[in-house]
């Protein structure tokens, strides 16, 4: 077995030294009978040719995404990732290390992940970020918690335009704290004004939840409803599934918010069948003691020269255990070094550019797809995603574009199976890696299908 | 002796700014292709001020990373014996495999006939973890130990519930990790703790007085966080089922028993597997890790969407509540269905093992342990008697007088080149030491840091307490002053303001 050094007579003069007679017995303690004389009924070991071949097989089985034209968004996007990025993150300094928990030989970590935190409250236009979480989903319930720490207070409101599976995580994670999830159901038609949520507003509401851009991929002004959350000692949480996005629009922080949170897996990050991504959290200062996961902060060494250590961590659960802000050991570190490297690429001009690029690609899309009979646009404003309604059921035209050669959108049934309302809806997205060819493909492939 | 250099560099160990600090204007590390001037459509939202992000070409960038991956130790760079962290080999082929087109870039919301070889990937881990632990269910989507932890807890609390009982107390050990108690909590149960015998153990005793009809369960870790495997595991689970709670196993240390004892033998109702850990996928300087938890009979039920299911050669993934095949899963936990890159790693290493090699590497984990153990056991005092797992946990009482503390020590086991192992935890012990040297270390390097460990106390011994007081010397950075850190914390970069 190559990975495992030890030789036989290695393994004897071991067992010498330890005074033991065999490897079992150093398994003593373990109950009669439950110790297992022969290795379990699976396959035994294999080469790293034959490893590499049965994976490439069942890599085989699938469609990728970039093989084929493809349009597909609703939390998880498509983008390039410049070569860089991958040859910076194999590095085995960065990837086979640890949590920074000894700064002295931890300081590379620990750099990027304060740039990392700078970067996050750049876009988001917040004062402070901290150093990842899981997922955008897993941020947004942790958001809510957070909320409810620092108001006091039991509900949760959430806009009817928050992504469906984020809904879902945040009612996970609240069902069993006593805190009460209200909202309003969404509709690709049905434009949510600023004030939808206002009348849900009291004096036990802890946070409202609303997505920008929303899961149709409409874009609103918040503010009127951030005002609405404060006069009533509410905070307005502002949460997002395409971080592109903050390159060609407003920050939510520009509009009042007091939590934003999402997903970052579109910079830096392959799509990976829906994981590892990377969840990005940013708050104000005043909250900043409140907030979950890690936080690296800057301070000096014994010459008095800068350096970053892991802060704050009195807010943790290897110190205040039950009484934790959560109970997240293990962060996204790597998934955020991918994030800071690409973000790093980008800089100002290369950030905003890609977003123009992704949003006039979206526009020629959305046109190329209004154009063909039995399809049309329903958004009024979108940033690179937008809905569509089809004059048949979108899954059905979703699989039927399959068979032409197309990964076409996500039919809204499937993030909604419980709404037949929502059955000839279809979410698209396009980015930059989507060429003028790939939209003609679709326009095509889709006009035959509604035929 | 103090020399400072011009450009506060030390030979070839560089300083590096921050990005924000060496950036310009109108530099850009990408090549896009220039607008087409379309009319916007961002609801009148479009962005009207500066993002306030520096401008770096591609070549700074890569020199800029290359730099601080110099500044950083990980597993590649040398011996990690971080104790409950395990830092084992981490095999390139596995990277190669997840970077596979047809793998990487596969959308998580692709049509189901589209993905048939993901779920098969999906289904086969699974088996894998199944068969291992000889568990009946398994959910694969938590996206690391801790949310494992939580699943599990949720699982129990909604096995509860459709039993229509209130319990609501958790017995947690002493020596549990901090993990433990924090998820308990988030599920709405109180934790009550149970405190450690002489041996390092669960107190049999003060258990079963704890025990009783508002007991919603136990959280153990077997291998527990002294290294040391609970002998009376069994006795645990019976008594905890008897009264009407169920069992909670901290999978983190499964790797000292993978391929010799399956959980599923031991009475366990519910354990989640640190794929990171057991199965070497990269700890990648604090994550991504991958959670799954295996469940028994009584909780798979409860288990969270969304999950695959084999219908003959095809696969299907569930992603809603659907109740008719008896399943009540508690709810969703994360955006999509789990760390599929880290699935892929772990099947990589799975195979390449294989069942005889799984067997093997945990029987080499324990027997490299002990023999640390072995090694330093005359100089060092160690915490329990007897044999170790994987781990071997020592306190401070070797270095009473000396004046050296545990963290001294650490920091003086930096400049020999070796990371520190994990200090004080777990808290059961005073000033802990926990060494995990793992599997794949070689007797050599295991007796090469025993040595340097066995100099540095020898040190202490003589009056060095003064050197290791100020230890680290050749690293990029000395100690930092953390509390300053904590008490005006800087948590991000900002440009001067004049």
């Amino acid at each position: 077995m190559r990975y495992l050094p030890l030789t036989s007579a290695d393994r004897a003069s071991m067992l010498e030294t330890i005074g033991a007679g065999s490897v079992d017995e150093l398994y003593s303690d373990v109950p009669d009978g439950a110790l297992l004389s022969e290795p379990v009924d699976l396959p035994y070991h294999l080469g790293e040719l034959q490893v590499e071949r049965d994976m490439a097989k069942l890599a085989a089985k699938n469609m990728g995404t970039a093989s084929v034209p493809s349009f597909l968004g609703a939390g998880a996007y498509r983008h390039h990732v410049p070569a860089t990025v991958d040859y910076i993150i194999q590095r085995g300094e960065f990837l086979t290390a640890y949590t920074p928990y000894q700064p002295e030989i931890a300081q590379g970590t620990l750099q990027y992940l304060f740039e990392f935190q700078t970067q996050v409250a750049s876009i988001t236009g917040m004062d402070v970020a901290n150093a990842s979480m899981w997922d955008g989903a897993t941020s947004c319930a942790e958001a809510v918690l957070m909320a409810c720490r620092a108001t006091r207070r039991k509900k949760a409101v959430l806009s009817g335009g928050l992504h469906p599976h984020y809904r879902e995580v945040t009612e996970t994670y609240c069902q069993y704290s006593d805190t009460e999830v209200a909202g309003r159901d969404g509709h690709p038609e049905k434009q949510a004004t600023a004030d939808e949520l206002d009348d849900l507003i009291d004096d036990q509401t802890a946070c409202v939840v609303v997505q920008y851009p929303d899961v149709f991929g409409r874009i609103q002004d918040h503010t009127k409803l951030a005002d609405a959350c404060h006069a009533k000692g509410a905070l307005l949480i502002v949460v997002f599934t395409e971080a592109m996005a903050f390159g060609a629009v407003k920050s939510p922080g520009s509009f009042g918010a007091d939590i934003v949170c999402g997903e970052g897996q579109s910079i830096g990050n392959n799509l990976n069948y829906g994981g590892p991504y990377v969840g990005l959290f940013a708050t104000t200062s005043k909250l900043v003691r409140q907030m979950p996961g890690r936080l690296c902060g800057e301070t000096v060494d014994q010459d008095g020269k800068r350096g970053f250590v892991l802060t704050l961590s009195t807010r943790e659960q290897h110190i205040r255990r039950e009484k934790a802000t959560s109970n997240i050991c293990t962060n996204s570190g790597l998934c955020s070094l991918a994030f800071t490297v690409h973000m790093s690429l980008l800089g100002e001009d290369g950030y905003r550019g890609v977003a123009t690029l992704n949003h006039e690609t979206a526009c020629k899309t959305a046109d190329a797809i209004d154009a063909v009979p039995g399809a049309e646009l329903v958004n009024d404003s979108f940033f690179n995603e937008f809905t569509v309604k089809l004059a048949k059921p979108a899954a059905e035209v979703v699989e039927a574009l399959v068979g032409k050669g197309v990964l076409g959108g996500v039919p809204l049934s499937r993030l909604y199976p419980n709404r037949d309302d929502l059955d000839h809806y279809m979410l698209v997205a396009a980015t930059e890696t989507n060429t003028d060819e790939d939209i003609a493909d679709l326009a095509s492939a889709l006009k035959e299908v509604l035929a | 002796m103090s020399f400072t250099t011009h450009t506060g560099n030390r030979g070839l160990v560089l300083e590096e700014k921050l990005i924000f600090e060496m950036g310009e204007p109108g530099r850009t590390g990408v090549d896009l292709p220039k607008p087409a001037g379309i009319k916007s459509r961002l609801g009148g939202l479009d962005r009207d001020s500066d993002v306030g992000l520096p401008g770096l070409s591609e070549p700074q960038v890569v020199r800029h990373f290359t730099r601080l991956s110099q500044k950083n130790f990980g597993i590649d760079s040398g011996f990690f014996p971080l104790g409950s962290c395990t830092m084992k080999h981490n095999p390139r082929l596995n990277e190669k495999v997840a970077r596979m087109p047809g793998l990487a870039d596969l959308h998580p919301m692709q049509p189901e006939s589209t993905v048939q070889g993901a779920l098969e990937l999906i289904d086969s881990c699974a088996h894998w973890l199944l068969v291992l632990t000889g568990m009946p269910a398994v959910a694969m989507s938590p996206a690391a130990g801790a949310q494992g932890e939580l699943c599990g807890m949720m699982a129990i609390r909604a096995a509860l519930d459709a039993r229509g009982e209130n319990r609501r107390r958790v017995l947690v050990p002493e020596s549990a990790h901090g993990t433990n108690p924090a998820t308990a909590a988030a599920c709405g149960f109180t934790v009550d703790s149970i405190p450690a015998t002489e041996d390092g153990r669960v107190d049999l005793a003060a258990f079963e007085a704890k025990l009783g009809d508002d007991v919603a369960g136990i959280m153990l870790t077997n291998p527990n966080t002294c290294g040391l495997f609970e002998r009376d595991v069994r006795k645990i689970a019976d008594l905890v089922h008897a009264a009407g709670g169920y069992f909670y196993c901290d999978g983190a240390n499964f790797n000292a028993i993978v391929g010799r004892v399956r959980p599923a033998d031991l009475g366990i109702d519910a354990m989640h597997i640190n794929l990171h850990k057991t199965f070497s996928t990269p700890h990648g300087g604090g994550g991504p890790g991958s959670g799954p938890v295996v469940f028994s009979e009584a909780l798979a039920p409860f288990a969270p969407i969304p999950y695959v299911v084999r219908k003959g050669e095809t696969f299907h993934l569930v992603e809603t509540a659907d109740e008719k095949d008896g399943n009540k899963p508690f709810g969703r936990l994360k955006g999509f269905h789990g760390q599929m890159g880290m699935f892929i790693r772990a099947l990589a290493y799975m195979k390449s093992h294989g069942a005889d090699g799984l067997r093997q590497a945990s029987g080499d984990a324990v027997l490299n342990a002990n023999y640390l153990l072995a090694r330093l056991k005359d100089k060092l005092s160690v915490a329990f008697p007897g044999y170790c797992m994987h781990e071997a946990l020592f306190d401070d009482d070797f270095l009473k007088d000396t004046g050296v503390s545990t963290l001294d020590l650490a920091k003086a086991i930096i400049d020999e080149g070796f990371h520190p192992m994990t200090m004080y935890f777990p808290l059961v012990v005073h000033g802990a030491l926990l060494i995990e040297p793992t599997e794949t270390e070689t007797k050599e390097s295991i007796d090469q840091f025993c040595d340097a460990v066995l100099a540095l106390v020898a040190k202490a011994e003589s009056g060095g307490a003064e050197f290791f007081k100020n230890a680290p010397y050749l690293t990029p950075r000395r100690r930092l002053d953390e509390t300053a850190a904590a008490r005006k914390p800087v948590l991000r970069w900002m440009p001067e303001t004049a």
